[in-house]
């Protein structure tokens, strides 16, 4: 038998590769984009950023909503008002650049990391949850965990987002591991690739990863007013969610299957560019 | 006693995926550290390059930074240009003993959690890490991974019946939700108090 490269999961692809990739059924929409996004700014949409803390005195960011936390109270984790910011720069980071999309949309950010309990994804859990039942519009989650014992607990939080109306977007582990939410089918979950197109991404044929989009060396917010040059997943799936947030201010009664399709008619695959 | 079971032969292992990796990469620095839950704290393990000789065993809190960042969020992350955010720059500083242009960090991943993190400093084969680079940093911090896990156990469980029933308790702690898990430390709080 011949010897054979291993299959490693395409959880990130070059955009040259991306860009290849063809779609089997063609989107019977002519200027999906102009009809998906077109003269949307994200007005009236709340985007929620599950992550570290969001600076709102960074220029790439301008208002913050609100901002919460998940605390430890009592032995209770709960989610209370939080004014730590952000004590890593990631979530100022994926707000920079979601604000970057969808200027007029309304950003939240809910701090799950930086403090006592970070790590953990029980408190992953209780802060999507939160999210989840204050029905925000979007939820963008640039992390993932890979604790096995609360991935049931998340898929059945992904579903209730799914039902409640809440898209969650979710990037995939830059590792192949497994991890959790992103591999649940309910969420939108994205990839990177190697362009610099902030509105070029990419449908994968080949799941668990849905969408690819910019992930590497992108300038970006990050603490105390900086902007440095990075790379990861984590990157990636705030371009989906700035996009996403157009989307919705124009046609606010898509539910999350509905916002899923939108974006594949409206992917660069379809567009062929 | 395995040769694996050997501490010093499983300090060679992590030596040598920190030389592994610095040579591919042709990197200044590169570096494993541990998670120490207890005193939240990253732990050097092994390093290879600049900080060789003075680094191993020194602490640093595990809340900030990139390291603290993906060790929290279980995901790795690269920086071009770190000098940009001087925060930054001067943890790694402390840190490290001087700011790299470039800084590489992927978490190590095992039992549901991330039991530290390895760095690669200013890697002068390819400054901008791209989705190639990514997937070879993925495959050696899966391996190192594995070791620091063996490290780690061999820690907790030195050979006798009650290490080996502390290491059991440890993993269950490691594993346990949160609440759980501070139930688990009352008990074993409790049951010290009455046998004292």
């Amino acid at each position: 038998m011949a010897e054979s490269e291993p299959e490693l999961p395409a959880w990130s692809l070059e955009r040259d590769v991306a860009r290849s990739e063809r779609l089997a059924a063609v989107w019977p929409l002519e200027n999906p984009r102009d009809w998906a996004w077109a003269g949307s700014g994200g007005a009236g949409v709340d985007v929620c950023i599950i992550d570290s803390g969001v600076d709102p005195s960074h220029p790439r960011v301008g208002t913050v909503a609100s901002s919460f936390g998940v605390a430890d109270a009592a032995g209770e984790l709960q989610v209370a008002v939080d004014r730590a910011g952000d004590l890593f720069g990631h979530g100022t980071a994926c707000a920079g650049i979601i604000r970057s999309l969808a200027p007029e949309c309304n950003v939240h950010s809910l701090r799950v990391l930086g403090g006592e309990l970070t790590g953990n994804g029980d408190v992953l859990a209780r802060g999507l949850r939160w999210a989840i039942e204050e029905r925000f519009d979007l939820i963008n989650l640039s992390l993932s965990t890979t604790k096995h014992q609360i991935a049931a607990q998340l898929r059945e939080l992904a579903d209730l987002a799914y039902f409640r109306n809440v898209s969650i977007v979710a990037s995939a582990h830059n590792m192949p591991v497994e991890s959790y939410p992103w591999r649940f089918s309910s969420v939108l979950s994205v990839g990177s690739h190697d362009g610099d197109d902030p509105y070029e991404y990419y449908v994968n044929p080949s799941p668990p990863v849905e969408f690819v989009a910019p992930g590497v060396d992108l300038e970006l917010a990050w603490s105390e007013g900086t902007t440095i040059v990075a790379t990861g997943n984590s990157f990636a799936a705030p371009h989906i969610t700035g996009i996403a947030a157009l989307i919705l201010a124009k046609h606010p009664d898509l539910r999350p299957y509905e916002l899923k399709a939108v974006l594949r008619a409206a992917s660069s695959n379809e567009l062929r560019i | 006693m395995s040769a694996l079971a050997d501490s010093a032969a499983q300090r060679r292992l992590l030596q040598s995926i920190v030389e592994l990796a610095r040579s591919i990469f042709r990197a200044r620095a590169c570096s494993i550290m541990s998670h120490d839950r207890a005193t939240r704290e990253l732990v050097f393990e092994a390093v290879a390059g600049e900080g060789a000789d003075t680094l191993v065993g020194r602490r640093l809190p595990a809340t900030t930074g990139l390291a603290g960042w993906s060790l929290a969020g279980e995901e790795p992350i690269s920086v071009v240009d770190v000098s940009r955010d001087p925060r930054f720059a001067r943890e790694v500083a402390e840190s490290t003993g001087f700011v790299p242009a470039t800084m590489t960090v992927f978490p190590l991943l095992g039992q549901g959690r991330a039991l530290g993190v390895i760095s690669l400093l200013d890697q002068a084969a390819s400054p901008s890490v791209g989705i190639a680079e990514m997937r070879v940093i993925a495959m050696l911090a899966d391996h190192a991974a594995a070791i620091l896990q063996l490290v780690l156990d061999a820690r907790a469980v030195p050979g006798d019946e009650s290490s080996e029933a502390l290491g059991a308790l440890r993993r269950t702690l490691d594993s346990a939700g949160e609440a759980d898990r501070r139930a688990l430390l009352a008990i074993v709080a409790s049951l010290a108090e009455l046998t004292r």
